[in-house]
C-alpha cells in the first residue's frame, strides 16, 4: 500500500458519503422549496395568505409557545434534582424521562385519546362540565408536550453533572440566596446548553405531525397545524400549496439547523458534555 | 481465609459510607425537595400516567381478546412491514452512517462545517415535510423515480419506499453515536498496525470495528427503534395497502378512526413492549461496553 493508494482510497471513501449524503438528504430539501415554487411567486404567496394556512401558522406557534416554555421550566427543575443531588433510583428517574423518545408518535397521540376522549378514563367527567381536550387545542398541546418532553432536560442533565456542585457552593457560601445562586450562577454555566436544547424542542413542537394528528380532528381553520395543513393540502392534490406551506417548515429546519451550529461553533458547545 | 479477606474490606467500607454521608449531609445547595417534587408531578401527568391508560386496557381486555387484537393476521403483517424496513434501513444506515462519520472525523475537504451540519437535517425538517418531498423524489416521475420506472422497479408507494424514508430518518442516529467514539480513536493504532503489515481491511476489521462495535450498535438500535415508530414521514411514501405497504402505527390510527379502541390499544401495547425491549438491549450494550473499555 503506497501513499498515493492511501490518499486515492481517502477521494474514494469522501465521494462516497458526499454522494450519500446529497442523495438521501440535500435532494429531498432542494424538492421542497423547487415544487413550492414551480407555479411561480404568486402562486406561492398565494397559497401562504390563504386563511386556513394563516389559522394553522397562528395554532403552531400557539401550540409551540405553550409547550417549549413549559419544557424548559421542566428541564431545568429535572435537571437540578438529578444532577446537584445524590438519592437512589436516579438512573431509572432518567430513564423514564427519555421514555417518550421511545414511544411512537401514534401512540402518544392514543394515550391521551383513552386519558380524555368520549370513551376515555374522564371522557364521561369532561363531557358532563362541557371540556373538550381531543379534537381540540388542549389535546394538541398535550401530545406536543408529550413528544418534546425530554429535550431540554436530556441536555442539561449531562451538562449540570459534569459541572458538579462547587460554583453553587461557593456562591451560597458567600450569602447567595438559592434563586440567586441559579440565576447568576447555574444558568450562565448552562446558557448554551440550554439554548441548545430549547431549539430542538421547538424544531419538533412545530413539526411534530404523528402524536397531533391523532387528537387533532383535522377540523380546518380550528385544530390543524402547519404539518397537518400540509397533509391535507397534498391529498387533495394541491401540491404547489402543500409544498408552499412545507416549505416554511423546511425554513424553520434551516434556521434551527443555523442556530445549533453556532452554539457549536462560536460558542464550543459539544452536545451531551460541558467542554468549553 | 474467608473472615480474613472479608474484615479488611469491611473495615474500609465503612469509613467511606461514613463520609459519603456526611457529605450528604454538608450539601448546602436548596431546592432537592421541590425540584424533586415538581418533577415527579410533572412527569406523571404528563408520562407515566397516559402511558399506563394503554397496559391498564389491554390487562382489562383478558389474554383471548388481547391476542385477537394485537395479533390478528393484519396487525402481524403490518409488525412484519415496520420492522421489516426499519432494520433493513438501519442495515443501510450501519454502513452509510459509520463511512460518514468517518470522513467527517478524519478528513478535512471543503464544505466540511455544513455537511456536518445537514447530517442533524432529519432531526429538526419536520417529519410531514420529509414525507411529501421522499415521495415526489421517488414516484414514478420523480427525480429519481424516473429512472426506475422504466426497469419496472417502482420505489414509492412499496416497502423499498418506506425502507428509503426510514434511511432518511434514521441516518443522524448512527453518526452521532459513532463520531464521538471515533474523534477519541488517535490515528496512532491505525499507523501501528499498518507498519506491523496490515491491509486496510485488516485494519477496519481488527482494529476499528471492535473498538467502535458499541457505539454502531446503540445507533443501530436507536434509529430501528425510531423507524418502527416512524409516522409523519413513511405514510405518503408507503401506499398503505392492507398486508403489503400497512405499517403499525398507521393500523393504530385506522382502528381509532373505526372507533377499534380495543383494537388500536392492543396493537399500541405490542408495540411499546417492543420498544422498550430495544430500549434495555442499548443499556445491556452499553453496560458491555463500559464493562470492556474497564476490563
Amino acid at each position: 500500500m503506497n501513499t498515493l493508494s492511501f490518499i486515492r482510497a481517502r477521494h474514494l471513501l469522501i465521494a462516497a458519503a458526499l454522494a450519500f449524503i446529497a442523495l438521501f438528504l440535500v435532494l429531498p430539501l432542494v424538492s421542497v422549496f423547487v415544487a413550492a415554487l414551480q407555479k411561480g411567486l404568486a402562486a406561492y404567496g398565494a397559497a401562504l395568505i390563504d386563511p386556513d394556512a394563516l389559522s394553522a401558522i397562528r395554532l403552531t406557534l400557539l401550540v409551540a409557545a405553550i409547550a417549549v416554555p413549559l419544557n424548559i421550566v421542566f428541564g431545568v427543575l429535572a435537571a437540578w434534582s438529578i444532577a446537584k443531588f445524590d438519592f437512589p433510583g436516579k438512573s431509572l428517574l432518567v430513564t423514564f424521562i427519555d421514555l417518550p423518545f421511545s414511544v411512537s408518535p401514534v401512540v402518544a397521540g392514543l394515550i391521551y385519546v383513552l386519558m380524555f376522549g368520549a370513551q376515555g378514563w374522564f371522557g364521561p367527567w369532561l363531557q358532563e362540565h362541557d371540556v373538550q381536550i381531543i379534537f381540540a387545542v388542549p389535546g394538541i398541546v398535550l401530545a406536543t408536550i408529550f413528544v418534546t418532553f425530554p429535550f431540554v432536560a436530556r441536555e442539561l442533565i449531562p451538562l449540570m453533572s459534569e459541572q458538579g456542585r462547587d460554583d453553587e457552593e461557593a456562591a451560597l457560601s458567600l450569602g447567595a440566596s438559592g434563586f440567586q445562586t441559579f440565576l447568576r450562577v447555574t444558568l450562565p454555566n448552562i446558557r448554551w446548553g440550554l439554548l441548545y436544547g430549547v431549539l430542538l424542542c421547538n424544531a419538533r413542537a412545530m413539526g411534530e405531525f404523528g402524536a397531533v394528528s391523532v387528537v387533532s380532528g383535522h377540523l380546518r381553520g380550528i385544530t390543524n397545524t402547519m404539518p397537518l395543513h400540509v397533509e391535507i393540502l397534498y391529498n387533495e392534490y394541491n401540491f404547489v400549496a402543500a409544498f408552499a406551506v412545507a416549505s416554511l417548515l423546511a425554513l424553520l429546519a434551516l434556521v434551527t439547523l443555523v442556530l445549533k451550529s453556532i452554539v457549536e461553533w462560536r460558542f464550543g458547545y459539544h452536545h451531551g458534555s460541558a467542554k468549553h | 481465609m474467608e473472615n480474613a479477606l472479608s474484615s479488611p474490606l469491611q473495615m474500609s467500607a465503612a469509613p467511606v459510607r461514613h463520609a459519603r454521608r456526611s457529605k450528604r449531609n454538608r450539601s448546602v445547595i436548596p431546592g432537592f425537595g421541590l425540584t424533586m417534587g415538581l418533577t415527579l408531578a410533572w412527569l406523571s401527568l404528563i408520562v407515566l400516567i397516559p402511558l399506563s391508560t394503554v397496559f391498564i386496557r389491554s390487562a382489562g381486555m383478558g389474554w383471548a381478546d388481547f391476542l385477537a387484537a394485537g395479533f390478528s393476521p393484519r396487525a402481524v403483517a403490518a409488525y412484519t412491514v415496520s420492522f421489516g424496513t426499519a432494520f433493513a434501513a438501519a442495515l443501510v444506515n450501519a454502513v452509510f452512517g459509520l463511512l460518514t462519520a468517518w470522513v467527517i472525523v478524519r478528513y478535512d475537504f471543503p464544505g466540511k462545517r455544513v455537511v456536518n451540519a445537514l447530517i442533524d437535517l432529519p432531526f429538526a425538517l419536520p417529519t410531514a415535510v420529509a414525507g411529501i418531498a421522499l415521495t415526489a423524489i421517488y414516484a414514478g416521475n420523480g427525480w429519481v423515480g424516473q429512472f426506475f420506472e422504466p426497469l419496472g422497479i417502482q420505489l414509492a408507494y412499496t416497502p423499498v419506499g418506506i425502507t428509503l424514508a426510514l434511511i432518511f430518518i434514521g441516518l443522524p442516529f448512527i453518526v452521532r453515536s459513532v463520531e464521538p467514539v471515533l474523534e477519541d480513536m488517535s490515528a496512532e493504532v491505525e499507523e501501528a498496525a499498518l507498519s506491523l503489515g496490515a491491509n486496510p481491511w485488516q485494519i477496519f476489521s481488527r482494529v476499528i470495528l471492535p473498538a467502535i462495535l458499541p457505539s454502531l450498535l446503540t445507533g443501530f438500535a436507536l434509529a430501528f427503534a425510531r423507524g418502527v415508530g416512524e409516522y409523519g414521514s413513511v405514510i405518503f411514501i408507503a401506499g398503505n395497502m392492507p398486508f403489503k405497504s400497512e405499517i403499525a402505527p398507521l393500523l393504530i390510527i385506522t382502528q381509532l378512526e373505526q372507533y377499534d379502541y380495543a383494537g388500536a390499544t392492543a396493537i399500541a401495547t405490542v408495540m411499546l413492549v417492543a420498544s422498550f425491549a430495544v430500549l434495555l438491549l442499548i443499556n445491556l450494550i452499553q453496560a458491555w461496553s463500559r464493562r470492556r473499555m474497564n476490563g
